[in-house]
């Protein structure tokens, strides 16, 4: 077989892994809608004056951050019911879903961190001046703190979800068939080792073309917010 | 405090000119300073005095012109780094001295990696220096440890031990509270009594006055008018440097 | 003493709570090795990621050309792609046209480890990171420092080593506990590969002695002891090398 036939092979392929591909995004899509907003509750309960708020959500961030991903992942495979039963109605719970949920503890843990720091990050000047001005410590968080910190948490946020794309082909482990699955049974279906490097660089263009305009982004964002 | 004036200057410099990006911060800069000679550079802010300066140790590149340090041709391309700036040494504004190396080690490094100088020889001539300063107990502190004036004679005691013929003070009481500021100007003056060349960039008119030798005012990029301090200080001739005179006097 | 711990967790298994690796020879035995073999992970290939970092940060400050190219291609290239792509791309694209060598029974046996390749994969992933975490560290030290060595007639190669670098790894310390973290975290991938790592071998514990949720309970702890001990050591070396009136706020 020449070169011209391994090209024309691997791009019959293309499709499949892309398919693949579309199951990544889909996963990280859902996953940093649910982890965003779990995410933002760890957050405020983090800056919570009250202990009994304040420590399990410090406990919580802290457990989901440094657990690996992988092992969260393998929890909520296993541990999680293939289906769930809501008000009657038996909903299933595919292997990609349940994925997707264990995706979301890490990315609502480090997003809480996100949202603790760019609070954090508002000099303690303002607090103090918003309770002079007879502010609430609630108004002061939502009408003085926050707005200054939506801006600034939306880099780290972009990363965040970057980091998170890069993670979804981690369920290939435990079954989904997402683009590296379906790249690894490509290969093994066209049984040509030749195929090896070039289906995998392919894979990993796909990853990059899609992530490195996101962090770019991000960047560009960051620098802006920086000088203003 | 004997100036021959024929003699050859040390430093020389011959219609130099400076731009960052637009702005031109000199403008055609001619100075003569011989060996020896202590002058005071003197000026608004934003005239260029700090830049004369940071021209004459090869810190900032020119445009045009010349920059003669005895032999030494500073603009030219292929210049010996190390050998001019074993002739000029130079003491910041900010100290900048190493925060993670000791007083001693701060003063005695260069000449050790630098000039590669027996390091025992260095060190005995670093804590000289430093007994000169008036620092002898510090040798060992780190530069976080001590207060502005202190870290500022370490850092003219870091000048020193290069063993350099001419030494920039850039506005080195700028950054200092008021009662730091007379130490660290007699230790500039001892600098200067011992015979050492200073070219000093200072706010400080009542130490120009009696110091220097010579006092040179810029504004805006060009020397208005330069003489001895007793001529500069009571018989200024051009406006800019009478209207400068009567806001810092 | 070991027998009663044993009997201890014997009878905690017949309640209901099976922990093999307490009272099981073999499985105590597997655990360790995965325990062994993750640390060994986290050892090499954060070292190796330092030094990767260390070295492609300093060619970032002091060149312009070519090398600088190369090392923004490679962080672009390992930040922007899955870490468990770039393995099976090492492992088995790499891997396949690497040369075979035989075993002591004559078997076909690749000359480059499936941890070896880990290793590789997860200091390339890593380092690309920690040169960023540097050159962070590099940015934050003000260049007055650096004028001032060159004052002293140093080049500004033998400043950068002498007086800006040093100052920058103080700056470096917490982004750098935050990607050996990740990197802890990250060995747990080594596992795709099959190097027998604690997720690995856990994996073969639970499936043989059907204790799933104990095992990974026991897992979770381990990694959270882990990478609490990562930030523990470098906290440690900051405190040590922290520097009078320098430092976070105060770096002129």
């Amino acid at each position: 077989m020449n070169q011209a036939n391994l090209l024309a092979q691997i791009l019959e392929w293309m499709p499949f892994v892309l398919q693949g591909f579309v199951l990544n995004i889909l996963m990280s899509v859902l996953a940093i809608a649910i982890g965003t907003t779990v995410g933002t509750f760890l957050g405020f309960g983090q800056i919570s004056p009250n202990i009994l708020i304040g420590a399990p959500a410090k406990l919580a961030t802290q457990l989901f951050r440094n657990a690996p991903w992988l092992v969260l992942l393998f929890y909520c495979i296993f541990l999680m019911p293939y289906q769930v039963n809501i008000g009657g109605v038996m909903i299933q719970l595919p292997s990609w879903l349940r994925a997707t949920i264990g995706f979301s503890f890490p990315v609502a843990a480090n997003f809480s961190e996100i949202v603790r720091g760019s609070v954090n990050s508002v000099p303690r000047g303002q607090w103090e001046a918003a309770e002079a001005l007879g502010y609430s410590r609630r108004a002061t968080l939502f009408r003085i703190i926050l707005p200054q910190c939506v801006t600034r948490m939306v880099p780290p946020w972009m990363n965040l979800y970057a980091l998170l794309l890069t993670a979804t082909p981690l369920s290939m482990i435990v079954g989904v068939e997402e683009a590296l699955g379906r790249t690894q049974a490509a290969v093994q279906a066209q049984s040509d080792s030749r195929v090896l490097i070039p289906m995998y660089l392919a894979l990993l263009a796909m990853f990059f073309l899609y992530t490195w305009p996101i962090n770019r982004l991000s960047l560009m964002l960051e620098r802006r917010f920086r000088t203003k | 405090m004997t100036i021959t004036p024929n003699a050859a200057p040390l430093i020389c410099l011959r219609g130099v000119r400076k731009s960052f990006g637009t702005f031109e911060v000199l403008r055609g800069i001619d100075m003569d300073i011989r060996k020896g000679e202590v002058v005071a550079i003197i000026g608004p802010s934003g005239s260029g005095k700090s830049t004369i300066l940071r021209t004459i140790n090869g810190l900032t590149p020119i445009n045009e012109g010349t920059i003669q340090v005895g032999d030494i041709e500073v603009s030219d391309p292929k210049l010996d780094q190390v050998k001019l700036r074993h002739r000029v040494g130079m003491v910041f504004q900010q100290y900048n001295l190493f925060p993670h190396k000791t007083v001693l080690e701060n003063v005695a490094m260069a000449p050790i990696q630098v000039l590669r100088q027996p390091r025992r020889l260095v060190e005995e001539r670093a804590r000289k220096l430093l007994a000169d300063m008036r620092l002898p107990d510090k040798a060992s502190s780190y530069p976080g440890e001590l207060s502005g004036g202190q870290q500022q004679r370490v850092a003219i005691a870091r000048a020193l031990c290069m063993e350099p013929e001419v030494i920039l003070f850039d506005e080195v009481t700028a950054a200092l509270d008021p009662e730091m500021v007379k130490e660290v100007l007699s230790a500039v003056r001892k600098v200067a009594e011992d015979g050492m060349t200073c070219i000093l960039v200072t706010h400080e008119m009542g130490f120009a006055r009696e110091a220097a030798d010579h006092v040179y005012f810029t504004d805006k990029g060009v020397i208005v008018e330069h003489a001895p301090p007793a001529d500069f200080f009571t018989k200024a001739s051009d406006p800019r440097t009478k209207e400068f005179l009567s806001k810092v006097l | 003493m070991i027998t009663n711990i044993q009997t201890f967790f014997q009878d905690l298994a017949s309640s209901g709570i099976n922990l093999t690796i307490f009272y099981d020879a073999f499985d105590f035995d597997r655990f360790v090795t995965g325990l062994g073999n993750t640390l060994l992970l986290i050892l090499i290939s954060a070292l190796l990621s330092i030094v990767i970092g260390a070295g492609c940060a300093a060619i970032l400050t002091l060149s312009n050309g070519f090398a600088a190219a190369i090392v923004r291609g490679y962080i672009a290239l390992f930040r922007n792609t899955p870490l468990i792509v770039q393995m099976y791309f090492f492992y088995f694209a790499i891997g396949s046209i690497m040369p075979v060598g035989r075993n002591e029974l004559g078997l076909p046996q690749p000359l480059i480890s499936s941890f070896s390749w880990a290793v590789l994969s997860l200091s390339l992933y890593s380092g690309a990171f920690n040169t960023e975490t540097f050159r962070a560290g590099i940015g934050a030290v003000h260049n007055s420092y650096e004028e001032a060595a060159l004052a002293l007639g140093y080049g500004k190669r033998q400043a950068f080593f002498s007086v800006t670098a040093p100052l920058a790894l103080r700056f470096s310390f917490a982004s750098l506990a935050n990607n050996l973290v990740d990197l802890t975290k990250a060995t747990t991938v080594a596992y795709a590969v099959g190097v027998a790592e604690l997720l690995y071998v856990s994996n073969q514990i639970w499936s043989d002695s059907l204790n799933t949720i104990e095992m990974m309970n026991v897992m979770l702890v381990i990694y959270l002891v882990l990478t609490g001990a990562v930030v523990f050591i470098i906290n440690r070396v900051e405190a040590a090398m922290r520097l009078p009136g320098f430092g976070l706020g105060d770096g002129q």
